[in-house]
């Protein structure tokens, strides 16, 4: 599916917040068709560098280009290709789904068929709940369906799955994989190792407002075992992780 | 690829803050609930009738008659000499009981006494007073002739009564819409920056002012709907005076939308002032609660002390409340209350001035 086209570049951005640097210097390219991750501790600047290549924050430094087009000069332009998930919420609260589908099928200027894009992320049951009656996991999956209106070529997520279970965790990963084989190319945060190693098919590793390594999840790890590294504890074939799904089950849950 | 409509966008957001908005219970009780309970209580409050008998004299009418001087001592009648044309509007509203008017004749004076039906009863006692000195002038005159003086009723004035609703409820309304415009506002953009709706916005194509417009339209529509309410309920279940109907309504409807949007306009500068919810309703109390207070809400402004009234008066929703009351009673149309409409398009430049400075988007 990965193309060998770059529809992200980012050249040597910088970041400054007065006498803090959030982000130092930093360069990679995303690669049409891919899921790319960018991880790191909290506060090591994913969030922000996402939020300048989303166009909703102004850079200090360097050069972006999404899909060719500037961050600088083309700001409504790639607005009009892009789908973002913020972190936290977004939405108003008292409105039901199908309201806010529609507000943002107006924002987006499309027309949609909303019970399929409700749909799309498991959501048909809920179409009059309002959105602060949904769960963590539906909040997200919710999100990423309104990051789709639009039918862009790259979407955002920023730590889709933080403080979700491992059910709904999984469940959006899956949700996360359709996006990439319907051809969108995925950017996301994440803190979670195993989630990068499952999803991204390359990650940068951010800390203190440089990337340290970027490659395939495979390769980084091929290239530490070459090192000599060798795990302090003799691995399973499974962990406590599988043994809790194993135990209760990989259906999606709507508490 | 289709051009985007900003236009399209934005109604999408007016609609879903509309929306929002009629879910909120805070808004809803102060658009609707405060006005309402104010209403019905002034609304069941009658009117006070005065002890004296307030009578203006024509100024056409001769005043140096032994009927004017005796009617100048009676201490039941308050009689005001120099009138002018406004007398006539006075009677009509009841602030006057009667117009009398002492014409010389050849044989002697004639009394004209115009009274209105609103003051019936005050209007019957100065004719009877007016009767009392005609007869005792006549007897004491010519005790044997037939007598110079009589007196002649003019035809009854069909006057407009001015009922404490027809005050009460400008007002009322004047003040709903300021808390709507200011609490409202500030609200709204402050709920809509800690839950990152806003910032949602942002990553679509809709641009800044798009996204301002579409929020005060939904406020605006919202405020408006409220004030339809409240004057089509004051109207027919209080008798609320709209004095020439469907054109009142819809002069006092515009006249609104103007309030709103210059109180909007506060409502902006309070969301850039207050950092976090909890600081929003000290600012806002500080905008809304002197204007509550002191722009003839309740009371005229003429019953406050001399050196507050020209404070009284530059308020801006003293000068709504003083159109919306000539709007409404009197008729008045926008021509007639431009000083007012002045006065508060110059509240409006100085508030959207310091609005734009103070504004903050995250």
């Amino acid at each position: 599916m990965v193309g060998s086209k770059e529809i992200i570049k980012v050249q040597n951005l910088i970041k400054q917040y007065g006498a803090f640097t959030a982000v130092n210097g930093i360069s990679f390219n995303v690669y049409e068709g891919e899921i790319f991750g960018l991880l790191g501790p909290n506060g090591a600047g994913k969030t922000t560098t996402l939020e300048i290549i989303e166009t909703l924050r102004e850079k200090s430094g360097g050069e972006v280009w999404v899909d060719g087009k500037s961050v600088d000069d083309d700001k409504n332009e790639i607005k009009k290709i892009i789908g973002v998930q913020l972190q936290a919420a977004g939405y108003y609260p008292s409105l039901n789904l199908t309201e806010l589908l529609s507000l943002f099928s107006g924002l987006y200027n499309v027309d949609i068929d909303k019970m399929k894009t409700l749909k799309s992320v498991g959501l048909e049951d809920k179409v009059k709940a309002k959105f602060k009656e949904l769960s963590g996991g539906q909040k997200q999956r919710f999100s990423i369906a309104t990051t789709l209106i639009n039918n862009p070529k790259i979407v955002f997520l920023d730590e889709p799955t933080t403080g979700l279970d491992p059910q709904a965790r999984r469940n959006l990963w899956d949700l996360i994989r359709g996006i990439r084989d319907n051809g969108t190319t995925v950017v996301i945060t994440t803190h979670y190792m195993d989630e990068a190693e499952q999803l991204c098919d390359r990650v940068g590793i951010m800390e203190a407002g440089k990337i340290m390594q970027l490659n395939t999840p495979d390769a980084l790890i091929d290239e530490l075992l070459a090192t000599g590294f060798t795990k302090q504890k003799d691995v399973k074939g499974a962990n406590l992780e599988d043994v809790f799904i194993n135990l209760t089950g990989h259906e999606w849950r709507d508490e | 690829m289709k051009k985007y409509n900003q236009m399209r966008a934005m109604l999408a957001i007016a609609r879903a803050s509309f929306r929002s908005t009629t879910r909120s219970p805070s808004a809803v009780v102060f658009t609707l609930a405060f006005p309402l309970i104010f209403i019905l209580v002034f609304g069941f409050i009658g009117n006070n009738g005065g002890a004296h008998v307030h009578v203006a004299v024509d100024n056409t009418s001769d005043t140096l008659n032994a009927i004017y001087k005796i009617l100048d001592n009676n201490p039941a009648v308050n009689l005001y000499a120099d009138s002018d044309s406004e007398i006539y509007k006075e009677l009509k509203k009841g602030d006057l009981d009667a117009i009398v008017h002492i014409e010389k004749k050849d044989s002697g004076y004639v009394v004209k006494v115009a009274t209105s039906d609103i003051a019936v009863q005050n209007g019957q006692l100065f004719k009877g007073i007016i009767k009392q000195i005609v007869s005792e002038l006549n007897l004491r005159a010519m005790p044997n002739i037939a007598l110079p003086f009589s007196m002649e009723d003019q035809p009854v004035i069909h006057g407009r009564e001015y009922k404490t609703i027809d005050f009460i409820l400008p007002g009322q309304l004047g003040f709903s819409l300021l808390s709507t415009g200011v609490f409202g506002t500030a609200f709204v953009f402050l709920s809509l920056r800690q839950t990152l709706v806003i910032k949602r916005f942002f990553a679509t194509p809709i641009k800044r002012p798009y996204i301002v417009l579409g929020e005060a339209m939904s406020r605006i529509v919202f405020g408006l709907i409220g004030a339809a309410f409240i004057l089509t309920l004051g109207h027919f279940a209080f008798g609320f005076t709209m004095i020439h109907g469907i054109v009142t309504f819809l002069t006092m409807m515009l006249l609104c939308a103007i309030g709103l949007i210059i109180f909007m306009g506060f409502g902006f500068v309070v969301s850039g002032l207050a950092k976090n919810e909890s600081a929003v309703p000290p600012i806002a109390n500080l905008i809304t609660l002197p204007q509550f207070l002191l722009s003839g809400t309740f009371f005229s402004i003429t019953n406050f002390p001399n050196w507050l009234q020209p404070f009284c008066r530059v308020l801006p929703l003293t000068f709504l409340n003083d159109a919306m009351r000539k709007v409404s009673f009197e008729g008045a149309g926008f021509i007639d209350i431009w000083k007012d409409l002045g006065a508060l398009g110059i509240w409006g430049i100085i508030v959207y001035a310091l609005a734009t400075k103070l504004f903050r988007w995250e």
